[in-house]
């Protein structure tokens, strides 16, 4: 029963923070901590710091955070409910609006919400490239590979994985 | 559409809106950038993980619900199952310092190409003659970049502005 009971709470919870996850998982990071560190004692501070690092080390979409919360609290099973609840219920909002949206093609209150969120859009993400960049680079050597990944993948047709195969032996060598 | 996507998330480091661009965009041109940016935006602002977001509504309009469904499934499933794996070796092996520092020479290349995709999508709003549009878009990057301010009350400041600009000046 106690697992039920775990289980039930990854679901409410994680569909709540779902709402708040806009502009990206990562907005809803601070109120994911608090719940799972301080209300739920799910795990230490040190346990979540570095759960968020794995899920930052392992490819793929910020929200595989909420895998890796859901099975450390219940296995598998918590980390296939915290998941589902944490995307199932937005993906199908996303649908019908996406839907919604294409319906309503070259209408003109369509063209104005479009032309009014790109910018704030633009705005927001170039700041979490500050914040992920701050985070990050706390050394000189980390501040010039976050430089020249700007200035190579914006200038020439590199693949970014042969950056990040350098830019990870530097790391391990103890350069960075 | 599953590979395009299950290759999108299996490379991206630090978030996968960069690889999102590249695939879609700059590969398979399967939208010009200014489609990416409206569908970007649209699902930067519904809630939810916006990269999942973007998988449905791009599956879905490609292929009915049936797509949404196999891009979402080929943007969660690989990385699900790997970061399970990790979680697993993590549980028994504890941390190892040299994928730590691995980690942090990874993370600072991945801010990198955030900050170099940035400047391509916003090549179309600078291109275009209207200045709301770039000024928004700085102000917005400054407030919360660069002061810090919370972004409840910036957006509640900025998005007004920008709508109502959009509605008088489409």
């Amino acid at each position: 029963m106690k697992d039920f009971g775990a289980l039930g709470t990854l679901a409410w919870f994680f569909a709540l923070m779902s709402l708040f996850a806009i502009g990206g998982a990562n907005s809803a990071v601070p109120e994911i901590h608090r719940f799972a560190v301080d209300v739920q004692h799910w795990m230490t501070d040190p346990q979540f710091s570095d759960i968020f690092g794995l899920a930052q080390l392992t490819p793929g979409p910020n929200v595989i955070v909420v895998t890796l919360i859901g099975y450390h609290v219940a296995g598998l099973t918590g980390a296939l409910v915290a998941t589902l609840a944490m995307c199932g219920p937005t993906c199908l909002l996303a649908f019908y609006v996406g839907r919604t949206f294409d319906r309503f093609r070259g209408a003109s209150w369509q063209v104005a919400l479009a032309g009014g969120l790109v910018p704030v859009t633009l705005g927001l993400t170039a700041a979490s490239a500050v914040v992920v960049a701050r985070a990050a680079d706390d050394s000189r050597v980390a501040v010039g590979i976050t430089v020249a990944t700007a200035l190579m993948t914006y200038w020439i047709r590199v693949n970014p994985l042969w950056i990040f195969a350098v830019a990870a032996l530097l790391g391990m060598s103890g350069m960075v | 559409m599953f590979i395009a996507y299950a290759l999108i998330s299996l490379y991206g480091f630090g978030g996968v809106l960069a690889w999102s661009r590249r695939m879609m965009v700059e590969e398979r041109r399967w939208l010009t950038p200014e489609q990416f940016n409206e569908a970007y935006a649209l699902c930067s602002f519904l809630p939810g993980p916006n990269i999942v977001n973007f998988s449905v509504i791009f599956g879905s309009r490609v292929r009915g619900p049936l797509g949404g469904l196999v891009a979402l499934v080929g943007l969660l499933g690989p990385p699900m199952l790997l970061i399970v794996i990790i979680g697993a070796l993590y549980a028994h092996y504890g941390d190892l310092p040299a994928l730590r520092r691995a980690l942090i020479g990874v993370t600072a290349a991945a801010a990198g190409l955030i900050m170099s995709t940035v400047a391509k999508m916003a090549l179309p709003l600078f291109r275009n003659r209207a200045v709301g549009g770039p000024v928004i878009a700085l102000a917005t990057f400054g407030a919360i970049g660069i002061a810090q301010w919370p972004l409840p009350i910036v957006l509640a400041v900025v998005l007004p502005i920008s709508l109502a600009l959009a509605w008088v000046r489409p």
